[in-house]
């Protein structure tokens, strides 16, 4: 089941230890949260915005529970979980720090994974186009897009850095395959991060 | 009372024992004790069970009933005839079946359906109690409920199930019972009622004993209830249950059509001119051939004092605290009885007590009452919830 999630949940997946407990926050239909509970033994528990979402996850079983990351963070206890996860969801949020400081005091770890905003295709587009781009990864218009704050790989580095945040892993994604930390900034279209304070 | 009636319509018969099947009614001696500080004895329940416990005794699940509901949950009524007032949740293929799972609804202390309350005999005067009936609370509702499940040899709840005042009784049951429940379903529910809630319940209290026919309660020797009182009552509660659009939708400011004007007409008088008039006109009349009103001032009052977290040192996620229940809570966007946020409050607390709690809110249409209709994706969340169970 771990070969069909997507390249950056299928990282997270191998790296979450068998009967961890999680929050995932943005969790979807809850693709992740499935394959945690039903190969690694996980206490999966998500957080998800779309009420769509919610329905689909919470019908396969799943505690997930309608909410906005950055609204529904502050009423999880401290170090209630040993991982929370954030995927694919630092660039929707109003506040991406707070959520991130939320991250590491309701997880021993956080698993962070986002969309590298400095990846050359995305440089191209916006250096010959001279237009906000549209990539596989960032399909949206300018106008529709969810993600209203695109940071890159580097951006992250100097923030975790500047927190003092510990890197404990991380892993970098080109066309869903790895690809080396030295030139991620500029190669890898995905990013994943294992932190912790 | 109704012990002899044995038409088993849903699932199976559980042999010859009168415990099981429809229009059930027992006769605990109690005593039961009340949080108002009194004594219940003996403890009148009228219920139903649909389905069949099985041989661990795993799939037994409990429904909880609305202010004016009753136990007949998937069969008709009996004054009625109406089916049953869940039926697209529980019955044959629904999420909560018969044929996987051994069903209790019962009717709530304070109510009119065979279960104790104002309108049964006390047996120290061989009179109806009427306003002489303790008050009592969710939770005191909760307990005789829990008498019920020992009397039918039931340790342990799959799950309890509820909406609006039944989602409190949920929500009571695991936060007084942790260790019977397995799993809890609140719809379109609170923890606490509201001044907004309390206020309208206010006016219907107000309204029943504004009616001479009240005569403090004792109407029922005479045989002359307070209907009129009554029927005010539902009206007023009954415009809480409906969304402004809804209403709109349905009746706008269309007139009644009139024998000589079928497109209607202002009667420049007070008859019923609106359509909406004249469909609360006849919410009220209906209501009073099947509710008793001092049962409706009972439960009114028991909704009122409900406060969860006042129960539990003012902090709701005391309630839950170490709880290992799985909750499921769903709301409705147009439900402005019980707003989304009272739900959310609920998953907050749930959130901070470590339990394992899902919440949706779904987009419906209909206000409160959304929960009693067709909802497709309420059945489909409840189902997967239930099926989920470790």
């Amino acid at each position: 089941m771990t070969e069909t999630l997507r390249p950056d949940l299928a990282i997270i997946a191998r790296h979450v230890a068998r009967g961890a407990r999680v929050l995932d926050i943005g969790c979807g239909d809850g693709q992740l949260m499935a394959a945690l509970r039903d190969e690694a033994g996980v206490d999966a528990r998500g957080l998800e915005i779309d009420p769509a979402n919610v329905a689909s996850a919470v019908a396969r079983g799943l505690a997930v529970v309608q909410g906005d990351a950055d609204v529904d963070l502050a009423g999880y206890p401290d170090k209630g979980f040993d991982y929370a996860i954030l995927s694919q969801t630092l660039q929707t949020a109003r506040a991406p720090d707070q959520v991130l400081d939320h991250l590491l005091r309701i997880g021993q770890r956080a698993f962070v994974s986002f969309p590298n905003f400095a990846h050359w295709r995305v440089r191209l587009s916006l250096l010959w186009g001279g237009r906000m781009p549209v990539t596989p990864l960032l399909p949206e218009q300018w106008y529709d897009t969810p993600n209203i704050h695109h940071v890159t790989i580097d951006d992250f580095r100097a923030f975790v850095r500047q927190r003092r945040i510990t890197v404990e892993g991380s892993w970098f994604l080109s066309h869903g395959r790895p690809t080396s930390a030295a030139a991620a900034n500029f190669r890898a279209e995905h990013a994943v991060f294992l932190l912790r304070r | 009372m109704a012990a002899s009636v044995s038409t088993q319509s849903l699932g199976h018969s559980l042999g010859d024992d009168q415990r099981f099947g429809l229009s059930r009614h027992v006769v605990l001696p109690g005593p039961l004790r009340l949080d108002g500080g009194g004594l219940l004895s003996p403890v009148e329940i009228g219920y139903e069970t649909y389905g069949a416990l099985n041989a661990d005794g795993s799939n037994a699940i409990l429904i909880c009933h609305a202010l004016t509901g009753d136990q007949h949950v998937a069969s008709p009524h009996p004054r009625t005839g109406k089916p049953g007032w869940w039926t697209r949740l529980v019955g044959e293929g629904k999420p909560i079946d018969p044929a996987r799972h051994f069903i209790i609804c019962s009717n709530v202390i304070g109510s009119c359906m065979g279960s104790s309350g104002p309108a049964t005999i006390d047996p120290s005067t061989a009179e109806p109690w009427a306003m002489r009936f303790p008050v009592i609370t969710i939770r005191d509702m909760v307990r005789a409920q829990a008498m019920l499940l020992d009397h039918l040899g039931v340790g342990q709840l799959k799950a309890v199930v509820g909406g609006s005042m039944g989602g409190m009784q949920a929500l009571s049951w695991a936060a007084t019972f942790p260790e019977r429940v397995r799993a809890c379903v609140m719809v379109a529910s609170t923890a606490r009622h509201s001044a907004q809630n309390i206020a309208f319940h206010e006016v219907g209290r107000q309204a029943i004993m504004a009616d001479p026919k009240w005569r403090s309660g004792a109407y029922y020797e005479a045989n002359d209830p307070p209907a009129a009182g009554l029927a005010v009552a539902r009206m007023a509660a009954h415009i809480t249950y409906l969304s402004e659009a809804g209403l709109t939708e349905k009746f706008g400011r269309r007139l009644q059509a009139r024998p000589d004007r079928p497109d209607g007409a202002k009667s420049f008088g007070f008859d019923a001119d609106f359509q909406v008039e004249s469909y609360l006109r006849h919410q009220g009349l209906s209501f009073v051939d099947r509710f008793d009103a001092n049962s409706y001032l009972y439960i009114t009052r028991a909704l009122d004092y409900f406060d969860l977290a006042e129960e539990h040192g003012g902090l709701l996620a005391n309630a839950f605290r170490g709880t290992r229940t799985r909750f499921c809570i769903v709301s409705f966007d147009t439900d402005w009885l019980y707003p989304t946020s009272e739900s959310r409050a609920v998953v907050q607390a749930l959130n901070a007590a470590g339990a394992a709690a899902s919440f949706v809110e779904l987009s419906s249409p209909y206000g409160h009452d959304a929960f009693l209709l067709e909802a497709p994706e309420m059945n489909r969340v409840i189902d997967g919830f239930l099926r989920a169970e470790p």
